[in-house]
């Protein structure tokens, strides 16, 4: 019974994540920089083109994990806030706020990226098909998220108003999705489905590799911008003081 | 004590009745600017009707969320409601009936005389004002939360508008979706029956989550 | 009884206090103390349940009031720095409609005895708006006068009083406690009350 356990608890007190995370960073990055441009070579050079779409196809790379990433994170950001609240956990509650940012500009890229497929698959460059809505109305509640948290001064207001409003947005995100789901196949007119075409082993590994790298970002930007939050919120504290020093 | 609460916030409804009939008549103003900005063509009306007596719904309903809890909030009744005995969600669910009553209904009533400037035919107008008999309890019910989370806040009207409008949109889709069903002559029964089903989960989870809300701004 | 265990307050930045402990039980009273900003709101509004302590917990006969929620609030009465009273409604609307919703409905003919007594009679159908500061903090009193809860805690409670409404205040805290209930005043002025058990609790900035 007696095997070794890790104190899980212990980590979740700013002052003893504040310095793992610090160490943790460089990991991440390294592996993000590495992942991204493996990624990317398979993708650009050595994917071949698309017979139907040619080159342009490619923005996918790029498109499909940002948008991937954008609702994942999301998620994560809900539970995180969820848990911060529920067990009074501070840190729990500063990844969520660390969280909403890069979730927002994950979203923010695959709205830009899909706008910029749809020109030359479609002919326009938005099309209210949807994918394409649904992650508008993402970006929305991300917006939302964030503007309520810019506009409260106590930290701690912040916090759990800011987990209501991820927890509320975490169940409306399905019925969303369905309502809008519906609503595009009630409205004939405006489906234009991405003609499926066949993906090559190299296309689909590219993919997977950016992904990969995509999540490596988040968790190296995450972990720096909750550095950043715990140095502001705890500036008081005497831990802090001799962490930077 | 259920109904003492929402007795009192129809009470002072009608002490404020200007303030009512200020969110009636830009409901009623907001759906004349689209014949004269979009054109005459009784084809073209009817299209766009549903979608525009739905979004100005929305945004009027969205005008009176700031009097729900913030006038309460302000002169410290808000901490006494917070203080009797009873469950949080129930002074949530009187308050939000009451605001329904005050700032929705009317719009219902309303609805079918600016439906027939759109042209509309006498059934779809029923469909309209059942459609938004089902819909804008939701509006309340889901505006509440934003109205919670935003107490006391610098910019909280505008701040209650991006936090509570992504989140009608399902209210929207399935609202405008029965009247053009009607139109269209397609079922109009299925959404109804999605708007009644939102009703119910809005019922059961949001003023549970506006409580929380609640409790959290007054801290 | 209500007990107060190692209770920490932190608002912003700044630790208000910390280990406060202190336990009351029927027919006693706490006088509250402290030069502004000590935390003496903070403190109060913890006790009745409108915020959460940063650390330890407050205890109501043996039960954390996070647990009991509102069967605490059936025990308590909270005068805070707000009066509380809307603005729209007269003297007389304000008092119904207060105890209607906190559960103690009074008929028309108790709802004026209870103005009478605290001297709002022939205010009774005035909106509240055009009563003084002492007339609408009077109002705010009756609510302590027309509620059943043990334990009352007074934010302030004699603020723009004059002196007929300290005397008649004094009088009603002392005779709850004399019934066997408790109160906790948070206060700059002594009351004077004449109770045999009071604490005084001294908050330090």
């Amino acid at each position: 019974m007696s095997t070794r356990r890790i104190n899980w608890y212990k980590y979740a007190a700013p002052a003893n994540f504040y310095p793992l995370a610090g160490k943790m960073i460089p990991f991440f990055t390294v592996v993000t920089v590495l992942l991204f441009i493996i990624g990317l070579y398979v993708g650009f050079f050595v994917a071949p083109t698309d017979f139907q779409q040619g080159e342009s196809y490619r923005i996918i790379f790029i498109h499909v994990p940002a948008a991937w990433m954008g609702m994942f994170l999301y998620v994560l950001m809900a539970v995180y806030a969820g848990l911060g609240w529920a067990f009074n956990a501070r840190l729990g509650s500063m990844m969520a706020t660390a969280i909403s940012t890069t979730g927002a500009i994950f979203t923010f890229i695959s709205l830009v990226t899909g706008s910029l497929w749809g020109r030359p698959a479609w002919g326009v460059y938005w099309v209210w098909d949807a994918r394409m809505t649904s992650t508008l109305i993402l970006m929305f509640l991300y917006i939302g998220f964030i503007s309520l948290q810019a506009s409260i001064d106590d930290s701690r207001r912040a916090d759990r108003a800011g987990a209501v409003l991820a927890l509320v947005g975490l169940i409306n995100v399905p019925i969303i999705y369905f309502s809008v789901q519906w609503w595009n196949t009630l409205h004939q007119g405006a489906t234009f489905t991405a003609r499926s075409f066949k993906m090559a082993p190299s296309m689909l590994s590219a993919m997977l590799i950016l992904m990969a790298a995509c999540w490596m970002y988040s968790i190296a930007v995450v972990l720096v911008r909750v550095r950043c939050i715990i140095r502001e919120r705890e500036r008081e504290a005497p831990w802090l003081a001799e962490a930077v020093a | 004590m259920f109904g003492w609460v929402s007795w009192r916030d129809l009470i002072l409804a009608w002490r404020h009745r200007a303030d009512v009939l200020a969110t009636l008549f830009f409901f009623i103003i907001v759906t004349s600017l689209f014949p004269l900005g979009i054109g005459p063509e009784p084809q073209t009306l009817q299209t766009i009707a549903p979608g525009v007596v739905w979004v100005a719904a929305l945004l009027a309903s969205m005008l009176s969320l700031g009097r729900i809890f913030g006038n309460d909030y302000q002169d410290g009744t808000l901490e006494q409601l917070l203080l009797t005995p009873q469950p949080a969600y129930l002074i949530v669910l009187a308050k939000v009936l009451a605001h329904w009553l005050v700032s929705e209904v009317p719009l219902v009533i309303i609805a079918p005389v600016l439906g027939l400037q759109f042209g509309l035919s006498e059934n779809t107008l029923l469909i309209v004002v059942v459609s938004l008999l089902l819909g804008t309890p939701v509006l309340s019910l889901i505006g509440a939360i934003g109205a919670a989370l935003t107490l006391g806040l610098r910019a909280a009207n505008v701040l209650v508008a991006l936090l509570v409008l992504p989140l009608y949109i399902p209210v929207l889709i399935f609202g405008t979706g029965a009247i053009q069903a009607t139109v269209n002559g397609t079922g109009t029964k299925p959404w109804l029956l999605l708007l009644g089903a939102i009703l119910v989960l809005a019922f059961v989870f949001a003023p549970w989550a506006t409580s929380a809300a609640l409790k959290i701004s007054v801290e | 009884m209500l007990e107060v265990l190692k209770l920490g307050c932190i608002r912003g930045d700044r630790r208000l206090f910390s280990d406060l402990s202190f336990s009351a039980t029927a027919g006693e009273l706490i006088e509250l103390r402290g030069p502004n900003g000590s935390g003496k709101t903070s403190l109060l509004r913890i006790l009745c349940g409108l915020s959460s302590p940063a650390a330890g917990q407050v205890r109501w006969n043996g039960k954390n009031i996070r647990s009991l929620a509102e069967e605490y609030f059936r025990d308590v009465a909270y005068l805070a720095h707000q009066n509380a009273v809307k603005d729209e409604l007269s003297a007389l609307e304000n008092l119904r409609i207060a105890s209607g919703v906190a559960g103690n409905p009074l008929n028309k003919a108790q709802a004026q005895q209870v103005l009478e007594r605290i001297g709002l009679k022939d205010r009774q159908h005035l909106p509240a708006r055009v009563l003084s500061a002492g007339q609408r903090r009077r109002l705010a009193l009756t609510r302590l006068l027309t509620s059943k809860a043990t334990l009352w805690i007074l934010d302030e409670v004699l603020t723009s009083l004059d002196d007929a409404a300290v005397r008649l205040s004094r009088d009603f805290i002392s005779d709850h406690i004399k019934n066997g209930g408790m109160a906790i005043v948070a206060t700059h002025q002594d009351l004077n009350l004449s109770v045999e058990r009071m604490q005084r609790i001294q908050l330090f900035p």
